[in-house]
């Protein structure tokens, strides 16, 4: 610790309160396009950001490219067909609703972006002439390049254009302070949502915000499997502070969760025993398709999904013969026969047919323009990658025409976890939401990785701004609620206890990760039991009881951190009341049960369902097909933005 | 012998992910308006040459913002810790050994 005297003005006894027709909790992508959505319907805005919305959240520093835009003119499948390959491709553990709205309006918004000034096509002509650009509209496409629904985008231009725009809408933005509680009317758990409180990360200031609708724009949970105390930055793949502040508040004012039991063996980590660091030698994502070549120098050959030897990369952008499309991205890891794409042999197969270790990602034989979208434009423009991987690795020497990065694991994911070493990742568990993104709690809307089955920038865009613009018709309907002062008083009591414990006794916010993690680990990992699971929750019981009232923190910034393992405690509860709600074991969603010898069968085939009761959890259940017919359920609810006004002013 | 004089103390880190040119700061705190984390804080004075204080330096997620957000090219720079960084080699270089 450093002995310095804490910078900031300390004020942990003072108090303000804000009020706002629209309340937007969270200001990465989706929680930005709320705001701005919500605003350019007239209504008074506020927009809390633990960091700074400028480059705050998972897509803050950049993205390399925008899926399912499948609206762009240049598109050949519709948002429709679009919605049904990921739905079958994830047996129906997927969010039809928001993805639909991802499809359908996901090219609406990156049209929005470029209005704010981010650049979304190559106008000037750097890669005129490549396969994957179109002549018209100058866009440029990645993957498949024959249904070109999926587009290169200058990801890094996005945020900062995003806040821009915030502000010349006159969205009051509040940066560096942590939302750590929902408010509901006369504070019932389950009662309409009327705001939300906050404590200042540097300051400690105390926030009450009222609103008539709230839209909450949060991150998925983090840090509930994996924690290194040391490296806390590099336990998970996204952003230190995005740690799943709004499931964890969610879950105490009742809303309803889903897909809460889903957790992937840990495959992006850049901390303990895992490697690489994202932005390393491979050939999916960003560095399709890269040649994979081995440590003889030997090109390990792509193959369609029929097993087609493909000997030319142009071959490598195409759907096999008889397939519609294929998809490739960040949220396809084990695709069906149906939409799978072009593909080397698996790394154990590899190494079987006498390919040697270590292999290589080889841009230096592909086509120029694809070689410098993929090194110069992809590397340069994704989150994490800019600076770290092109910027250093360029001026350290590195030349993509001569030299190849290594390539760790199997694929692009890091390898060497083990099973109970586990990560909310691809399609995770979330609110549960209808047509206009509501939850189940009155006024309370969600948009981007508060929603489950969740991912990518397009999809927080797109759901972030459809959220914000229901949740600002709302809010012009009714009137807007009042906090209760003793839920208020209550919520001040809980968040500043720490401050009266020092170090002598207490225990700090990564004592308390690490157990919780350890905890998780012991009794959550895989495969799951009735028994381990239910210690495990008496365990985090005890925690909650006797280890909370003894924690500490040294100034407001620690605090913070402090409250984000209260609430990483509360999501991993969630966890486990999910867990002991499903009985039997599903492939979909990653789940082993050790004392069922039961795969899937048609009865468990649905989203349990979970909210907190007055009488403690209520599990429940949805059909995989309860949001009913996808065009329908949309145009129902979309009349007046289909009619026209879909671009701002 | 070395002057003890030197010897300080704090924990040691586990990795520097930020380090500042004081020659080309101009103490803008661009960086540290930019950091969502918020991995700096202001130092005891501030100007030119003197940068914020990278007081958490285990919490940064190496997005670069810090960097992106700099207006003077090389005064600040970000680096994945060792274990983090990934090894390359000339690929003519395979085929020899």
């Amino acid at each position: 610790m450093h002995n310095l005297e804490w910078p900031y003005p300390v004020e942990w006894d003072q108090e303000e309160t804000m009020r706002a027709d629209v309340l937007v909790l969270g200001g990465g992508v989706a929680g930005c396009m709320a705001a701005i959505a919500a605003a350019r319907d007239g209504q008074s805005v506020v927009l809390v950001e633990k960091g700074a919305t400028k480059r705050s959240g998972a897509g803050g520093s950049g993205c390399d490219h925008w899926e399912s835009a499948a609206t762009n003119p240049c598109s050949r499948v519709s948002p429709e067909d679009l919605v049904r390959a990921y739905l079958a491709d994830n047996d129906g553990y997927y969010n039809g609703i928001s993805h639909y709205i991802e499809c359908r309006e996901g090219y609406d918004r990156l049209l929005d972006i470029e209005k704010m000034g981010g650049k979304i096509r190559d106008n000037e002509g750097e890669f005129a002439g490549a396969d994957f650009r179109d002549e018209a509209t100058k866009l440029l496409f990645a993957y498949d390049y024959s249904t070109r629904y999926t587009l290169r985008v200058w990801g890094t231009t996005f945020k900062p254009a995003m806040h821009a725009e915030l502000l010349r809408l006159g969205v009051r933005v509040v940066d560096r302070v942590m939302v750590t509680s929902l408010l509901t009317d006369r504070g019932a758990v389950g009662g309409r949502c009327v705001g939300a409180t906050g404590v200042n990360t540097r300051t400690g200031k105390f926030y009450i915000f009222s609103a008539t609708a709230s839209v909450l724009c949060m991150a998925r949970p983090a840090r509930v499997w994996l924690f290194s105390a040391s490296l806390p930055g590099l336990c998970e793949f996204r952003p230190t502070q995005c740690i799943g502040d709004g499931h964890a508040m969610g879950w105490r004012v009742g809303a309803e969760f889903t897909m809460m039991e889903k957790s992937v063996r840990a495959e992006f980590s850049a901390a303990g025993s895992s490697y690489p660091p994202y932005g390393a030698g491979n050939n999916h994502n960003t560095w399709y398709p890269a040649d994979l070549i081995d440590s003889r120098g030997k090109t390990i050959p792509y193959a369609d999904r029929d097993g087609r030897i493909l000997k030319t990369a142009a071959e490598r952008f195409k759907p096999a013969p008889g397939q519609q499309f294929f998809l490739k991205g960040g949220a396809i890891d084990n695709p069906k026969y149906e939409i799978e794409g072009p593909e080397t042999l698996s790394a154990e197969k590899m190494v079987e047919q006498g390919y040697k270790l270590p292999f290589y990602a080889d841009l230096s034989q592909l086509p120029e323009l694809e070689r410098k979208v993929i090194w110069g434009m992809m590397v340069g423009q994704e989150g994490k990658t800019n600076v770290p991987i092109y910027q250093n690795y360029t001026e350290a020497g590195f030349d993509p025409e001569r030299d190849v990065l290594q390539c760790y694991g199997t694929g692009w994911t890091s390898a060497s976890f083990l099973p109970q070493e586990r990560q909310l990742f691809g399609l995770p568990g979330g609110f549960v939401n209808d047509w206009r993104l509501r939850t189940s709690i009155e006024g309370l809307y969600v948009g981007g990785d508060s929603l489950f089955a969740s991912d990518c920038y397009g999809h927080a865009a797109a759901t972030g701004y459809y959220a914000g613009r229901h949740a600002a018709k709302e809010a012009k309907r009714l009137t807007s609620g009042e906090a209760d002062p003793l839920q208020v008083a209550a919520e001040r009591e809980r968040v500043y206890a720490p401050l009266a414990n020092g170090p002598s006794r207490g225990i700090g916010w990564k004592e308390l990760n690490m157990g919780i993690a350890k905890t998780m680990r012991n009794y959550c990992g895989e495969p799951k039991l009735d028994e381990l699971l239910s210690i495990g929750l008496a365990r985090l019981g005890e925690y909650e009881e006797h280890v909370l009232p003894s924690t500490f923190a040294h100034n407001p910034h620690e605090l913070t951190r402090l409250l984000e393992v209260f609430d990483i405690l509360s999501v991993s509860q969630l966890i486990l009341h999910a867990c002991l709600a499903r009985k039997t074991s599903s492939k979909p969603l990653c789940f082993t049960r050790g004392d069922s010898g039961e795969m899937d069968p048609p009865r468990d085939r649905r989203f349990i369902t979970l909210k907190r009761g007055p009488g403690g959890p209520k599990v429940g259940s949805l059909a995989l097909d309860y949001f009913g017919d996808l065009t329908e359920g949309y145009e129902a609810v979309n009349a007046d933005y289909i009619g026209g006004g879909r671009h701002g002013r | 012998m070395v002057d003890k004089r030197i010897f300080t103390t704090g924990e040691m880190p586990a990795a520097n992910p930020i380090s500042f040119d004081t020659s080309k700061c101009i103490g803008c705190y661009n960086c540290l308006e930019a950091c969502q984390v918020d991995v700096f804080v202001p130092g005891e004075s501030r100007g030119r040459g003197k940068p914020p204080l990278a007081l958490f330096p285990g919490e940064c997620w190496y997005c670069g913002c810090c960097v992106m957000e700099c207006p003077v090219e090389g005064a600040i720079r970000l680096r994945h810790p060792l274990m983090n960084q990934a090894h390359w080699v000339a690929k003519e270089k395979l085929f020899k050994d």
